[in-house]
């Protein structure tokens, strides 16, 4: 098993815990005394940098929304003097107007390094062909990943995105072992193959690093299947710094949060208070030794849950799970939080189902009623009555469990529901507040 | 080795050291830069037991130090090389490192003194040469290297030095520096407090940097060397533009 800085990765918590107090005190003075937007706030709060005496203090403080950004668009938020600054990248503006990041040399030192860990854990090494099919530019993930993996001696590809017939080809001729692109890119190249008829096992590839959107377990395996690859998850958002916030292990269970460099709580989207240990939350993110871009308390929106067991790999940096979507997913169902991804993961387990289902919220008699449709295989369909009605059965429990709230199940025959290019619709809330 | 958290010291009601928490680990140098009247020197003495915390903790192998004398904080293998040397001039050399000596001969006896006297000599040679020689007599470079094996002589686990460069020759300053160097390859601890912020980086593994009684910024060395701020405000490299 290999590490990158294995003084870090497998660190005591006690150690750790120090090395954060110390990194979080002296980086909320530094954002007090140089950004003004939290000078402001800081002293709107009469906040004290000497309440800060654990980690929990760091609770006093107001959040950081992506609107704080585009507020201060372009440099308003940086933390140095723009000659110190030695590399800008923004985000695109799709959803809004563009977030602008800055970071200094250290910060790019720092970021190459973290990636290096990622890319060390999910298994490459500088013996390794690694082509890098994210974006470059302004978006963080190409830029992100390439020094990361030079950092640890890989042979990189620089080709970025898109083009899938000449990646195909590059892969092919220049022996590449790892890629790195979003998942739902992977299938792209793999069906792809399959059009050209490419075989994947006659491939060097080995190594799969994913990221820069939500995916389930049931693409990891569908990529496992077609491209016969490890297929490893990372996570990072530009406002915090990129790729390399953290990332799986060989294990394939769950992310190693870089720890040391950034603090991160798992909150309850509507009451922001955190979520009991394990349980499914909003990712809120505090940077420790950023310089040119600190963030304090960012609210990601991106809905995880830590992993408390420790990991048969050794490291001792704490995991979360793959991003399971985002908070404008959830719902609130008699009061309680409801994440159609916990739906997806009951789903799952239960044999016989298809990864196709919806949601559907209605209010009968002022309560909440939830229905979730699901696409069952063609033999339980067409099953007698009391085979289909063990399998309702063993999914509504399921899913009380889980949930915490009572649901109807309806099972519906194979490919009846709506598939939609990108992003399915799973919730069709019918409920008039 | 050593754990300090939330530390608040100093002087009646002046406020020095505010909330301070930072670590050394065993087998490190790590630095304190500051300027003048930061709270370095009260942050040495808040740790040897000189000053008495106000709130906060500090940890030595885990021993809670706040509370206990110097004697005990000293006798639990910690040493300070204090600002300006402060040999005791009208005593010999030899004098002086045995006097270094006191808690390990209580604790190992006569022998295990004048074996560590010879270590001492072996790492500054030129304390042999004026072994007989007295305190006040020696060079401003001497009597550091004098302070230095005089704090050796307990045997620390952690070596503190309070600003070892101030008022050297650049040549000797080296020097200085070089023993410093040696003492981690022969395995010390040490928590080196400086002005010369580049020479202690040039050295240290690790460094904060403090700033009116606050830690502004902490990291390794290399890139704390690498920072502007750093390098704007300690390290004298032109501002530009």
């Amino acid at each position: 098993m290999a590490y990158w800085e294995p003084e870090r990765e497998c660190m005591a918590r006690e150690d750790l815990e120090q090395l954060q107090l110390e990194r979080l005190q002296s980086t909320l003075y530094r954002v007090g005394t140089h950004v003004p937007f939290y000078k402001k706030r800081f002293d709107q709060l009469k906040f004290n940098y000497d309440d800060i005496r654990t980690l929990d203090d760091l609770r006093r403080l107001p959040f950081t929304e992506k609107q704080d950004l585009r507020d201060n668009y372009p440099y308003g938020l940086f933390a140095v003097p723009l000659r110190d600054v030695v590399r800008v990248h923004s985000s695109s503006g799709t959803s809004g107007q563009a977030t602008v990041v800055g970071y200094t040399r250290n910060d790019i030192k720092i970021w190459s390094n973290l990636v290096a860990r990622v890319i060390t854990a999910a298994g490459v090494t500088k013996n390794d062909v690694i082509q890098i099919a994210f974006g470059y530019g302004l978006f963080t993930g190409g830029f992100g990943l390439h020094y990361g993996a030079e950092l640890i001696g890989a042979s990189v590809i620089p080709i970025s995105a898109g083009n899938t017939k000449r990646q195909i080809q590059i892969m092919q001729d220049f022996k590449t072992t790892a890629l790195v692109c979003t998942p739902s890119y992977a299938l792209v190249m793999a069906d792809a193959m399959m059009e050209m008829g490419i075989n994947p096992n006659g491939l060097s590839l080995r190594f799969g690093l994913f990221g820069g959107e939500p995916w389930s377990e049931a693409m990891r395996q569908e990529i496992h299947q077609k491209l016969g690859i490890i297929a490893t998850d990372n996570y990072g958002l530009s406002e915090v710094m990129g790729p390399g916030v953290s990332g799986e292990c060989q294990e394939c269970n769950g992310l190693h949060i870089n720890e040391d460099h950034f603090l991160l709580e798992i909150l309850d989207p509507v009451t922001l208070e955190p979520v009991p240990e394990g349980e499914i939350g909003e990712l809120v993110i505090t940077t420790l030794t950023k310089e040119a871009f600190p963030m304090v308390r960012y609210r990601t929106r991106d809905l995880t849950r830590f992993i408390a067991e420790p990991c048969p790999c050794g490291r001792t940096l704490k995991r979360m799970q793959r991003v399971m979507g985002r908070t404008d997913d959830m719902l609130i169902i008699k009061g309680v939080n409801v994440f159609p991804v916990q739906i997806e993961k009951v789903l799952f387990e239960v044999e016989g189902t298809e990864p196709h289902y919806q949601i559907v919220v209605e209010r009968e008699n002022h309560a909440d009623k939830i229905t979730v449709l699901v696409e069952v295989v063609e033999s339980i369909f067409f099953d007698e009555m009391k085979k289909q009605r063990q399998v309702i059965e063993r999914i509504k429990s399921r899913l009380a469990s889980e949930l915490g709230v009572g649901v109807d199940v309806k099972l519906v025959e194979e490919k009846t529901l709506e598939r939609s290019e990108g992003k399915a619709k799973r919730v069709i809330d019918k409920r008039k507040l | 080795m050593l754990k300090i958290r939330n530390l608040d010291a100093g002087y009646g009601k002046l406020r020095v050291l505010k909330n301070i928490s930072l670590h050394v680990k065993g087998g490190e140098i790590v630095t304190m830069i500051g300027a003048n009247g930061a709270g370095k020197t009260t942050l040495l003495h808040t740790i040897i037991g000189l000053i008495k915390p106000t709130r906060g903790e500090i940890r030595f192998l885990d021993h809670a130090n706040g509370r206990t004398s110097v004697g005990r904080i000293v006798a639990s293998g910690c040493a300070l090389v204090p600002e300006g040397r402060q040999v005791f001039a009208p005593m010999s050399v030899e004098e002086n490192l045995l006097l270094g000596g006191y808690v390990l001969q209580k604790e190992q006896g006569r022998a295990a003194v004048l074996k560590e006297l010879e270590h001492q000599y072996e790492l500054f040679p030129i304390l042999r040469e004026r072994r007989r020689q007295l305190a006040g007599t020696l060079s401003g470079g001497e009597q550091q290297m004098l302070a230095m094996g005089r704090a050796l002589m307990s045997k620390p686990k952690l070596v503190m030095m309070d600003e070892p460069s101030t008022g050297l020759a650049p040549l000797i300053v080296r020097d200085i520096f070089l023993i410093i160097r040696r003492l981690r390859e022969e395995g010390n601890t040490v928590l080196l407090i400086e002005q010369n912020a580049k020479a202690a980086l040039g050295v240290a593994d690790r460094g904060y940097v403090l700033e009116v009684g606050k830690v502004i910024l902490q990291g390794p060395a290399a890139d704390l060397l690498a920072n502007s701020d750093v390098q704007r405000a300690y390290l004298g490299r032109e501002k530009i533009g």
